[in-house]
């Protein structure tokens, strides 16, 4: 779908009035980078040019604004009247603002002396727009170290292999593993390192904040070619396809369970609690969780997970033996 | 030449409107700009074009386009002009250094897959306009990604930004749907989840939301009085108090099995073995209740000592796991 398509005028003319000076700006720039500097078509670029050139203050030559595209180059000429771009509106500010107030949180993943003047000088440019993103607030940090995080960066950058010593809390051990890294990413407020694990070989994302110790190699980190980054609007809790379906009944106590975690089918129950299905195929990590529910959940299906959690509890309470 | 109607055809007159309103250096009648904007000359009665310039007149502010009316000084004239001032218009001309900029894409980067990723796609397209810098990012392979996959989020952040007061289902921890009315003050994202503070009309105190408990729509009262967010109002700090609690005064004591516990080893206060077996770790904590959660899912690798609280807690919480699987081996 072109955005021509759904895009209202005066939507459009809100786009025309920063790609006149943005192209005004980059005199002879080829067709497909300014589209995708742009974010859109080449298509769309050519409908929008051949719109612009027949604008001005005027109906005189001199008054209208030139657009040449001669073979692929584009030079917008005679747009002095908008050289500047709208200000910057509420939602733009806000985005912007907000964004970078969550990166000064971080250190290690930007240079936070970056991040503080560019705050700055941002706020100025913005005005009274500023002031309504002091009424949105994200927080993107976590318990990461900003040394782990500033090599993480540093490899994705550089494209240097690295070497982990890494907790899997869900078995409970520290592994080392070298990893050619992809991306440092963070999905709800945690941060992950994703890259071409040796030892699995596979794709995997690593917590960064259960990193314990990660060294830059002197090697090339270049994944390979069939490595690929995974689909993360899902969090960063995947199961296949083929993974167990597990069925758990939720108490009202425990609804946020279906919250938390990508379920498959959620029914609600006259109890006030939830029948929810969902594919894990790591059931060491469904145990703790259901140890936790302390009661407020049940594993109905499979029957053999049931009982591992049944004997998990029982072997732990033998440790408290005489408290009421 | 595009078609003399259509959404083409309008935008192409707004940005010839557009153009002649910044031009010019005095206010212009409307009759000057139905000589000069072609698609108004075209217009086949002066009502029509009267209609179209009054649409148009607002459909500008509406985008933000700061058009004034002015007086036009004419002493046999008592029309009111139109122009748009340079200097409220442009976005002030302010350098950005290669490292600001590589920061502010990555600003903008954050809402790539949210809602709002259109206008942080725009606003970073405005900065970069003036062109003298590479447009390559040095942040390439950092993404950090903040989700609003809450149906609720538009509506709220609309009255948040609007100041309106909203009336919405909202369903507690314990299952319980009540509605609420609220007068919102500020939203902030905090451990991937989005809430709304404000204040909330029933309780005659400040609530906080998860925007993810909300039920159905989100309606705004327009005809609600206008109300103050206070001053000292910070969102981020706000979910922070409530949602955390304070650290403990002293640490919990729990027992580790040879080899297992990494996690709480890692962070524990101090560490010492009772035999090949077991190591006794001090372990500081802020929430009675997460802590719990974490030393159940141990199961018999960790056992807690002390507070008797944390350890009554923790055997409540094994007990109800063995009472509702039955005892272990049980036939099914």
């Amino acid at each position: 779908m072109s955005p021509a398509a759904v895009e209202t005028a005066t939507a459009r003319l809100s786009r025309l009035l920063t790609l006149v000076p943005w192209l005004a700006n980059r005199p002879g720039i080829g067709v497909e980078e300014a589209a995708a500097g742009l974010g859109i078509t080449p298509e769309q670029l050519q409908a929008d040019l051949d719109l612009i050139y027949l604008c001005g203050y005027g109906q005189m030559p001199d008054e209208l604004i030139e657009v040449d595209s001669e073979g692929g180059r584009i030079v917008v000429r005679n747009a002095e009247t908008i050289a500047r771009p709208l200000r910057l509106g509420v939602d733009e500010a806000i985005t912007l603002m907000v964004g970078l107030r969550a990166l000064a949180e971080v250190p290690g993943i930007t240079d936070t002396d970056a991040v503080g003047r560019a705050l700055a000088k941002l706020e100025e440019a913005t005005g009274a727009a500023a002031e309504a993103a002091s009424r949105v607030a994200v927080d993107i940090s976590d318990a990461a170290s900003a040394v782990m995080l500033a090599r993480a960066r540093e490899a994705v950058e550089r494209h240097r292999r690295v070497q982990l010593r890494y907790l899997v809390p869900s078995r409970d051990e520290t592994t080392e593993r070298d990893v050619d890294p992809m991306r440092v990413v963070n999905i709800d407020a945690h941060w992950y390192l994703e890259g071409w694990c040796h030892r699995a070989q596979d794709t995997r994302l690593f917590r960064m904040d259960r990193v314990e110790d990660l060294t830059v190699l002197d090697v090339d980190g270049t994944p390979p070619p069939d490595a690929t980054a995974r689909d993360l609007d899902l969090g960063a809790f995947q199961a296949g396809p083929e993974d167990p379906l597990v069925t758990l009944l939720l108490a009202p106590g425990a609804r946020w369970v279906a919250d938390y975690y990508p379920v498959e089918s959620v029914t609600e129950r006259a109890d006030g609690g939830l029948e929810v299905s969902l594919r894990t195929g790591d059931t060491e990590w469904l145990r703790r969780l259901v140890l936790r529910l302390g009661g407020l959940g049940r594993v109905v299906e499979p029957a053999g997970l049931a009982d591992e959690v049944a004997h998990a509890a029982a072997a732990a309470l033998t440790a408290y033996e005489g408290i009421d | 030449m595009s078609a003399p109607t259509g959404p083409a055809a309008k935008t192409e007159r707004l940005l010839n409107l557009v153009l002649c309103l910044l031009y010019t250096r005095r206010p212009l009648p409307k009759s000057r700009l139905r000589e000069m904007v072609p698609q108004y000359h075209r217009a086949p009665t002066t009502e029509a074009f009267d209609r179209m310039f009054e649409r148009d007149k607002d459909e500008l502010r509406d985008l933000g386009i700061p058009l004034v009316t002015e007086d036009l000084n004419s002493i046999w004239d008592d029309e009111p002009g139109y122009r748009i001032h340079q200097r409220d218009y442009a976005l002030p001309d302010i350098t950005f250094e290669p490292d600001e900029l590589a920061v502010l894409g990555l600003a903008s980067r954050t809402w790539a897959q949210a809602s709002l990723a259109g206008p942080a796609a725009e606003a970073i397209r405005k900065l970069r306009a003036a062109g003298i810098e590479r447009d390559e990012d040095s942040l390439v392979g950092i993404e950090p990604r903040l989700r609003t996959t809450e149906p609720a989020f538009e509506a709220v952040r609309r009255a948040v930004l609007g100041q309106q007061v909203i009336t919405f289902d909202y369903r507690r921890s314990d299952g319980e749907v009540r509605t609420r009315r609220v007068h919102p003050w500020g939203m902030a994202s905090w451990h991937g989840r989005w809430y709304l503070t404000g204040f909330d009309e029933a309780r005659d105190a400040e609530r906080l939301f998860r925007l993810s408990r909300v039920v159905g729509p989100v309606t705004p009262d327009p005809d609600a009085p206008p109300y103050a967010v206070p001053e000292d109002h910070d969102p981020a700090a706000s979910v922070r108090r409530t949602t955390s609690d304070r650290p403990s005064p002293e640490p919990a004591v729990v027992r580790v099995r040879a080899g297992q516990g990494h996690a709480l080893r890692r962070r524990a206060r101090t560490a010492e073995d009772v035999d090949e077996f077991w190591t006794r770790l001090e372990v500081e904590y802020a929430d009675v209740d997460s802590l719990v959660d974490e030393l159940v899912g141990y199961g018999s690798d960790v056992v807690a000592q002390a507070p008797p609280e944390l350890v009554r807690a923790v055997v409540t919480r094994l007990r109800g796991a063995l009472a509702t699987h039955g005892a272990p081996g049980a036939a099914r």
